[in-house]
């Protein structure tokens, strides 16, 4: 998210996810689409069955890979060394978008170009692991391609240089024209139903609601005249700043909604820890979490089929959500909750509707303010920015110019990942979801048939890597990091490459994050390395 | 000049009209709003041309519309007596190899064969002969089903293949026999994303965990966004009394109509046992249940201690990605204008 506002001015999804299916090129780096976002996924299928080429970078073999033209399997962590040779083969071939450069970009000079030339493809193999013919093929296909739309998700971004990661997603997207245009553009796919409506609406230390900084006295100015009330000018802690502060004695209270970062967060000791030294916890969940176990104060809320309101998708469209059933017992709604205790601490939230929430938004955030309940009711979703009410909302950002003026190239050098395999640790650890389990598990672990068909916790082993370890099938393993270690039945798969194994995080009895670290965070977004760790497994 | 070559015209029931060449009878019936029965036929698949219900009158000749080209100069009859005659007589006979359980059937009140019978008042089929019997397995945990019922339209077989792009099932077996089933009749590469449960006609496929739980006309369906990853699938649940029992989604939604595993099937964590249903309070170390009044109290009192003791910086929110953008919205501003903080963030900013 950084990472695409220092680009382009904001983060989001450039274009919707309808547009998937005229791609021409579809370029999918570090996304288990056919798992994490199946529907997207039939999209992309449904290109590919159109005519179009699709590339997959991916350590693992995904199953869309299935449906690939080519396929990168890069060693976990060197993502940027592929696209760097990517971009070198295409400056070379002189595939780049020149009249796009030079009217709607800036940094584009001798010194990015000088950059990109030194990362030969020659040298990309040498750190990635891709055979250099597949890297020159996957750059003449993207470069090529009139339509080009580029895919990530976690793959990218967690990692001890995520923001790196994006940046050069982007420099591959400037220099070949691919943004602005409908079909082609730079698209992180959101991973829950409602990131994009977190982020949009400024749950963030330096952010308001609409991406305005905290620290700009005009901006600062409108929210006080908006609410009523003198506001802070500094910026606040971000989440594992938070638990920093926690531990040092600095945060002394911690609220947290509908989270459950004991599971979810990196290095599982060094979460509970941190919550546990707070003076005064308190968690509003529907279940009782890992987390909410630690509370002091566990406030019973409602689930997304008790409540109205809206969420906002991954290509930026707000959907209304609506009651369906009552809440069980005396769960209550998180909007309820968060208004009587705000009237207790002295700052009196009067809203009588939800939508006199959404119509607030809309004051605070000109993007939103064309959309109302009545038009999301009628016209079924919008996009924003939506800016009044006769807009019709937008599919694909950037038409008409980036919202920073031009978009900047940036320069960026492969840095190897923090937790580097040794002697002692010789597998790369990677983790992520599966089709089937949702996260820390909360919903997906309580319905039957999930589990019946997928409720047991796995550690991938190439099969190679098996073998030498004398390991099948079944065969339990410990596997230990510098962080901590945990038991496993190993599933001896051909998904990861050698080296490299796989353990999704969604079970709380073999909890991946007891072994990812919370050191070795991305020095701009603060995002952890969970994507990179150094693992030893032995056979118990 | 190119265009025009490719632009037939045609009369439909005496209805004259203009569609590009390559255009299927039964697609240009439809632009007139001339309404001709399916069953294998759907709209986002490709043609198969199996049940023949779609039959139509082409010079005298019965030829299925959801597979013919429209041709220049053809004239197409419908619904002529001798035309409806035939189509009757196919519904019987897709009916008599079907089991007449409709009073206990699942889609009772939303089945395409039950309502075709219905149209064409076919109450005990004229044509009788074997019926299949089929051993009932039970593979799995989502998927019932009930092949007896199956008229072999071919959609789910088709839908798996084209639109999910997996292949589960095929046809299998030969002649009398034939069945649509997972290789060895073992779900060996099933997603179960249930799209085969959403485009079968009648009640061969539906939806296990649903069984039992309620009649169609006593069902409230509601239409809201899915809970779990960021696509946003539109979802319509269906709500028996208190409880989410199923779960569809409207055709001309950006996800198509189309849902994955836990979209379709994973959504009876709302009604779990196990959810928190009174507020909790720590004391002596435990945690005990509590009325709202005294949480409320224990907990503004103690962010208030430490605000006014430790400064507001003292005091963090983490807010949530699963949450609503009014719910967000309230979260930040309570703890900027109410708490006094920027300490807040929420998981998946990045």
């Amino acid at each position: 998210m950084a990472g695409l506002a220092t680009v382009f001015g904001s983060g989001a999804m450039t274009n919707s996810l309808a547009e998937i299916e005229n791609n021409d090129a579809l370029f999918v780096i570090g996304s288990n689409t056919k798992e994490n976002h199946p529907i997207v996924a039939l999209r992309m299928i449904k290109a590919v069955r159109k005519g179009a080429k699709l590339i997959i970078a991916d350590p693992r073999r995904v199953p869309l890979v299935r449906f690939a033209h080519l396929w990168l399997q890069q060693r976990p962590g060197t993502d940027v060394a592929l696209l760097n040779g990517m971009m070198h083969v295409i400056l070379n071939d002189g595939l780049t978008d020149s009249a796009f450069i030079a009217e709607r970009t800036e940094g584009f000079d001798e010194n990015f170009r000088k950059n990109i030339g030194e990362c030969t493809p020659e040298s990309a193999e040498k750190i990635t692991g891709v055979p250099k013919e597949k890297i020159v093929e996957a750059a003449r296909i993207y470069a090529r391609a009139e339509r080009a739309g580029i895919y990530y998700t976690m793959g990218i971004t967690q990692h001890s240089h995520g923001t790196d990661n994006v940046l050069s997603i982007a420099n591959l997207a400037l220099m070949t024209g691919n943004l602005g245009k409908e079909s082609s553009g730079v698209n992180p796919l959101r991973g829950q139903n409602n990131v994009q409506g977190a982020t949009d609406m400024g749950c963030l230390p330096n952010l308001f609601p609409g991406y305005q900084r905290v620290t700009v006295p005009a901006v600062r100015r409108k929210f006080e005249e908006l609410w009523g009330v003198k506001l802070p000018e500094h910026e606040g802690l971000m989440a594992n700043g938070m638990l920093d502060a926690a531990l040092e004695g600095k945060l002394k209270a911690l609220y947290i909604m509908g989270e459950n970062p004991v599971l979810s967060d990196p290095d599982m000791s060094h979460t509970k820890k941190a919550l546990s030294s707070l003076d005064f916890l308190v968690v509003q969940d529907i279940f009782m979490t890992e987390t909410a176990a630690l509370a002091h104060v566990v406030l019973p809320a409602t689930s997304f089929a008790e409540k109205v309101g809206t969420f906002t998708n991954t290509e930026r469209r707000v959907q209304r959500v609506r009651r369906v059933v009552d809440a069980p017992g005396l769960a209550m709604k998180d909007s309820h909750i968060i208004m009587e205790l705000s009237g207790r601490m002295g700052y009196s939230m009067p809203y009588h509707h939800t939508e006199e929430v959404f119509q607030e938004i809309g004051k605070a955030w000109p993007a939103m303010a064309g959309i109302s309940y009545s038009r999301l009711d009628e016209e079924g979703g919008l996009q924003w920015p939506c800016p009044t009410a006769d807009h019709p909302g937008t599919p694909f950002l950037f038409k008409n110019g980036f919202p920073r003026g031009k978009a900047a190239f940036s320069m960026v050098q492969y840095t190897p990942s923090i937790e580097q395999p040794d002697a002692e640790y010789p597998f790369t650890l990677t983790t992520g979801r599966m089709l089937f389990q949702y996260h820390g598990g909360s919903m997906t672990r309580r319905v039957a048939p999930i589990e019946q068909v997928a409720g047991e916790p796995y550690i991938e082993i190439n099969p190679e890597d098996a073998r030498d370890l004398a390991v099948t099938n079944g065969t339990v393993v410990t596997v230990a990091s510098r962080q901590g270690s945990l038991t496993v039945k190993a599933q001896v798969s051909a998904r990861p490459g050698r080296g490299v194994v796989f353990i999704p995080f969604h079970f709380r009895e073999a909890a991946a994050n007891v072994l990812t670290s919370s050191k070795g965070l991305d020095p701009i977004c603060r995002i952890p390395s969970l994507k990179v760790t150094a693992v030893r497994i032995e056979k118990t | 000049m190119e265009k025009l070559k490719n632009i037939i015209s045609l009369t439909i029931d005496g209805q004259r009209i203009t569609v590009q060449s390559g255009t299927t009878i039964l697609a240009a019936a439809r632009k007139l709003d001339i309404s001709i029965p399916v069953l294998c036929h759907h709209p986002k698949l490709t043609a198969t041309g199996a049940c023949r219900v779609c039959i139509v009158e082409v010079n005298g000749i019965p030829v299925t519309s959801c597979t013919t080209a429209a041709e220049e100069g053809m004239e197409v009859i419908t619904a002529s007596p001798y035309i409806e005659n035939l189509r009757r007589d196919i519904i019987d006979l897709i009916l008599s190899d079907h089991p007449y359980d409709c009073m206990v059937c699942e889609r009772a009140g939303s089945c395409e064969l039950q309502e075709l019978a219905y149209k064409y008042q076919i109450r005990t089929p004229v044509f009788r002969g074997e019926r299949r019997i089929y051993p009932k397995r039970d593979g799995n945990p989502f998927i019932e089903r009930d092949m007896e019922k199956c008229i072999l339209c071919g959609r789910c077989v088709k839908v798996c293949d084209e639109v999910q792009g997996v292949g589960a099932i095929d046809y299998a077996y030969k002649g009398f026999q034939t069945k649509i089933c997972p290789p060895f009749e073992r779900d060996l590469s099933c997603e179960f994303c249930g799209q085969c449960i959403t485009v079968c006609p009648t009640g061969a496929l539906v939806s296990k965990p649903s069984l039992g739980k309620g009649r169609q006309q006593d069902i409230r369906k509601v239409a809201t966004i899915c809970p779990y990853c960021g696509c946003g699938c539109n979802l319509t649940l269906h709500a028996h009394k208190n409880e989410v029992i199923r779960t569809s989604s409207p055709k001309d939604s950006i996800n198509e109509g189309w849902l994955c595993v836990k979209g379709k099937f994973g959504l009876s964590f709302i009604n779990s046992p196990d959810r928190l249903k009174t507020p909790l309070v720590r004391k002596n170390g435990v945690l005990v249940e509590a009325s709202w009044e005294e949480a409320f109290t224990y907990t503004a009192d103690r962010l208030k201690q430490i605000r006014d003791t430790r400064g507001p910086d003292a005091i963090g929110g983490l807010s949530s990605a699963r949450c609503t953008n009014e719910e967000n919205y309230l979260f930040q501003k309570f703890l900027r204008a109410a708490v006094g903080t920027n300490n807040v963030d929420h998981c998946a900013r990045y």
